[in-house]
């Protein structure tokens, strides 16, 4: 029985672990608005590293990607479209017609 | 263990693996969905009460939620190193990795209840017992709203996939899978990998917000 990890998960591990560590650290550091950039920036990188080594994207055909992708695509358009309309709403108080 | 045949409706294994994976992130991109309404809902909230979010976000526990990230990115190590042990044949440390993998989620849930406890304890679950005096109560009752649907359901899914993986393992252990024949070890561990995904993105917006104020 061959009880060693190949190296790729191994440093895959490691650099997931580690960045956990910085976004703990990060997360306490006054950055301001910066702090949920950053946090959703290393959430971002961890789930690359899931998806493209430990799920296999990197190393699977086209389609599969595109299968992948397509509802982080689509999550993508509603979360744009949806907080576009949240976010701009400020900018248009409502107003009665007259007044 | 005789050798494996493709269903009758596939020209060979190879095909029928390419429609289980494939199949399998059909399956992952509704869960982004599932999980990405949630996600906006809470984006929505946050972006109108953002003093009380951060607030509410400082009373988590972040101790136990960067530990229990350390176990699910452990145990997605784990398995991701199975589903290749299996392919090469070795059957009993796959089922070996598969199981420490499953213990972890154990691991993970128990972790969870006890902090579910210590949120009860403190006054903090809307619907039961929440009561903070503190100015934005209401939106920090929001924000634990969703917290513990958004965790709740999580935790949903790492029951399932405890179960998931501990039959997979018994499965690779009697020697079930191999280069030819892995689909359901490899599925098994996209799903297990999802819900990992999942947890990094809920530990983001749960645990970090607010600390630094």
């Amino acid at each position: 029985m061959n009880m060693r990890p190949p190296r790729i998960l191994l440093a895959s591990w490691a650099g997931l672990l580690a960045l956990l560590a910085l976004t703990v650290v990060g997360a306490y550091q006054p950055l301001g608005a910066a702090n949920t950039v950053l946090a959703l920036g290393i959430a971002l990188a961890k789930a690359l590293i899931v998806l493209a080594i430990f799920m296999e994207l990197r190393e699977s055909r086209a389609l599969v990607i595109a299968f992948a992708g397509a509802g982080f695509f689509w999550l993508g358009i509603m979360l744009w479209l949806a907080l576009a309309d949240f976010v701009t709403r400020p900018n248009f108080p409502p107003r009665l017609p007259g007044l | 263990m005789p050798e494996p045949q493709p269903a009758f409706q596939f020209a060979d294994l190879r095909q029928q693996h390419d429609v289980a994976q494939l199949g399998m992130w059909v399956f992952l991109a509704t869960e982004v969905l599932f999980f990405g309404g949630l996600i906006l809902a809470y984006s929505a909230y946050r972006f109108g009460y953002p003093e009380g979010f951060a607030q509410a976000a400082r009373h988590t526990k972040i101790v136990i939620g960067a530990a229990n990230t350390a176990v699910l990115l452990t145990s997605s190590f784990l398995v991701a190193w199975a589903v290749l042990a299996a392919r090469l044949r070795e059957g009993r440390l796959a089922a070996v990795l598969m199981w420490i993998a499953a213990a972890l989620g154990a691991l993970f849930l128990a972790l969870k209840g006890v902090e579910y406890a210590k949120e009860y304890q403190e006054h903090l679950v809307p619907g039961l017992n929440f009561s903070v005096q503190e100015p934005n109560a209401k939106a920090m009752s929001l924000f634990f709203a969703f917290y513990f649907v958004a965790t709740g359901l999580h935790a949903v899914h790492v029951a399932v996939g405890i179960v998931v993986l501990a039959v997979i393992g018994v499965r690779a252990s009697h020697g079930a899978y191999s280069e030819r024949y892995h689909a359901p070890i490899t599925i098994a561990g996209l799903y297990w990998h999802f819900v990992d995904v999942v947890w990094i993105f809920l530990f983001a917006l749960i645990y970090l917000p607010g600390r630094a104020s």
